[in-house]
């Protein structure tokens, strides 16, 4: 079909000598210079955040990064409340997510009935195209005051031994409502390409083991879990990779809360979140140098995180020569 | 390692109840694993509905958010927003449409594998930095000393979107059967003919789908449009050089609101949005199916 578009064209105007180099010497160049360009976008980002920066590096240096404290009008700040703030949540939220989604990995590729596989993989994947902000509105609305009348105090008299579960939050926003939003969040991510993982192992592996005699569980552990671990170990790494770069949805149900301590049902701020809530009302110019400071370190921490797992990635496909194409987040 | 397992494993054959009983354990947890995932989309989407659908009227979408204290006839509507993720988002795909598709026909037709590792790597890495680092750079970049602008906005989503379509270009172009590319060079087609007149249409499904997808996660969209353009006014304004109000932005302000009037209008206007996304993906989903039967039963 396109070649009888191509053939009148070709007798017409023959392509030879210096068109037909012309030709693909200036696409070559035009569609060079668009990847030239998207690759130093990347450089543009990190050169831009650090000159954002800074005021606040000059001024605070390395110091900065683990200094728990936030007084603009003292003018001293620091990230620490926030870096613990954005590891309490996000690791509390992979720990959870990370079982739940394997599981629903393991019951679209092994368990699930064969008509039940399509629809339900599209909505696990629709799950992951909710907009962070439409989570968030339901996170302070809905999910918020549920926490806060019937979860916390559960979990505060049953298991009020434990730091982690102090007394009950009064609003509804808290480290704990964060937690769960940004677990639901990634769980389709970390499942899809857990998915994707479980697929590509070979078939013969698998009825091998079970002709052995293994449990379906068995042959999960013992021959699933070894083939894809390099893969998940990057799915896990995104999922949490996800949850630390999350402004909108956190900042909308954690409540902005300073300092460390180890109540779950306490207010907090990760560095996103903090970014999110004070970037407008920031007065001074050190004040947004310490917040574009933030930034840098979220930028440092999701750069880390993607090569690593893109690195993970690679190897194991050339290893057995399958393709992850779901590289990156979202 | 997993052979070692596996005989150890199969060697205890005497606990045989107790590893059905772990088994059917295991099952029964991926199955709850499963129905969960499903209930939260469905508890979510059900909660948006449910609030939003009683708000949701052609008011929302045609008229303006009424002033506060204003002595005229209460308007409560948010066609601003509307109006302002019209055309940021047009913008946007503008942008990131034809570069996204140039790096992909550079990658795979062009590059020399190093290269296209590189460059590939950068563009996963372009995909995971956060959304708010976004909206931190493009403030840096364009709207310090200049005020925020719907161009700003546009400029900061197209960030967004330019690694998801040359990913889903480079996907479906290397679907593409070598034998037609080889076909036409034969005929004497030079490659950039060859290139844009014969590999590229194949693609056109794909990069429809990859457009579409890339749409609907940007219209979502808040952190990166939250320094760049968010201070508008509630006048309906299609004009880009100001800042415009977007629907997630509005969502976000009105969800922070402690007037529930408010929160009924950030449902209603969660709602559209949703449809929206929910629309565009089933409908990209179904053109990607489309796509990848054609071209793998036409190798």
């Amino acid at each position: 079909m396109s070649s009888t578009e191509i053939a009148p064209d070709s007798t017409r105007r023959p392509f030879t000598g210096r068109r037909v180099r012309f030709g693909d010497v200036s696409l070559q160049a035009v569609a060079g210079t668009a990847a030239a360009a998207a690759t130093f976008l990347v450089f543009l980002i990190a050169y831009k955040v650090v000159r954002g920066a800074q005021p606040a590096i000059g001024k605070y240096g390395l110091a900065f990064v683990t200094r728990v404290a936030w007084d603009p009008v003292k003018n001293v700040y620091g990230a620490g409340s926030f870096l613990f703030g954005t590891a309490l949540t996000s690791l509390l939220a992979l720990a959870i997510a990370a079982p739940l989604a394997i599981g629903i990995a393991l019951f679209l590729t092994e368990l699930a009935p064969r008509r039940l596989r399509a629809p339900v993989t599209a909505l696990i994947e629709t799950l992951a195209a909710i907009p962070s902000v439409v989570i968030g509105l339901w996170g302070i609305l809905v999910l918020g005051p549920i926490l806060r009348d019937h979860v916390e105090p559960a979990l505060h008299s049953a298991l009020g031994f434990i730091p982690l579960f102090g007394s009950p939050s009064s609003t509804g926003s808290s480290i704990f409502t964060a937690i769960v939003v940004l677990t639901i969040m990634i769980l389709p991510i970390v499942a899809s390409i857990s998915r994707e993982l479980f697929l590509g192992v070979p078939r013969d592996l698998k009825e091998g083991a079970l002709a052995l005699g293994t449990t379906r569980w068995e042959m999960v552990r013992g021959v699933m879990f070894p083939y894809a671990r390099g893969g998940i170990a990057a799915a896990l790494i995104l999922g949490l990779g996800r949850a630390v770069g999350e402004a909108i949805a956190v900042t909308q149900v954690i409540g902005g809360g300073l300092g460390i301590q180890l109540n779950l049902f306490a207010t907090g701020d990760t560095l996103a979140s903090k970014i999110a809530s004070s970037y407008q009302g920031a007065q001074s110019n050190i004040q947004i140098a310490s917040l574009v400071y933030l930034g840098l370190i979220l930028l440092v921490f999701s750069l880390i995180m993607n090569v690593s797992a893109q690195v993970i990635v690679r190897r194991v496909a050339r290893r057995q020569g399958v393709g992850l194409n779901r590289g990156g987040l979202g | 390692m997993s052979t070692h397992s596996l005989t150890k494993a199969s060697l205890r054959a005497e606990g045989l109840p107790r590893r059905r009983a772990v088994n059917r354990a295991m099952e029964l947890v991926a199955w709850l694993a499963a129905a969960l995932g499903v209930a939260i989309l469905g508890v979510v989407v059900w909660s948006v509905a449910r609030r939003g659908a009683g708000a949701l009227n052609l008011d929302l979408l045609t008229k303006t958010p009424s002033v506060a204290f204003s002595l005229t006839p209460v308007k409560q509507g948010l066609a601003n927003a509307f109006a302002g993720s019209l055309v940021i988002v047009g913008i946007a795909t503008l942008m990131a449409l034809p570069v996204g598709i140039l790096v992909a026909i550079y990658l795979n037709e062009f590059a020399r594998p190093s290269v296209r590792t590189a460059v590939s790597l950068t563009l996963d890495v372009l995909n995971g930095v956060p959304a708010i680092v976004i909206g931190i750079f493009v403030y840096g970049l364009l709207v310090l000393g200049h005020g925020q602008s719907g161009f700003a906005g546009s400029f900061a989503l197209a960030c967004i979107m330019l690694p998801l379509v040359a990913r889903s270009t480079m996907e479906v172009l290397t679907l593409v059967p070598m034998s037609l590319r080889e076909a036409s060079l034969a005929l004497g087609v030079p490659r950039w003919r060859t290139t844009l007149s014969i590999v590229l249409p194949q693609t056109i499904g794909g990069i429809v789908t990859g457009t579409v997808l890339a749409v609907a996660r940007v219209a979502g969209e808040t952190a990166p449009l939250l320094f760049v353009s968010s201070l508008a006014g509630t006048s309906l304004s299609w004009d880009p050089h100001h800042a415009l109000q977007t629907v997630p932005v509005a969502i976000f302000e009105l969800s922070e609101s402690a007037d529930p009037a408010d929160h009924t209008r950030a449902w209603a206007a969660a709602l559209v949005l949703l449809i929206f996304i929910l629309f565009s993906s089933l409908g990209a989903r179904w053109l990607a199916t489309r796509t990848t039967r054609r071209l793998s039963t036409s190798r």
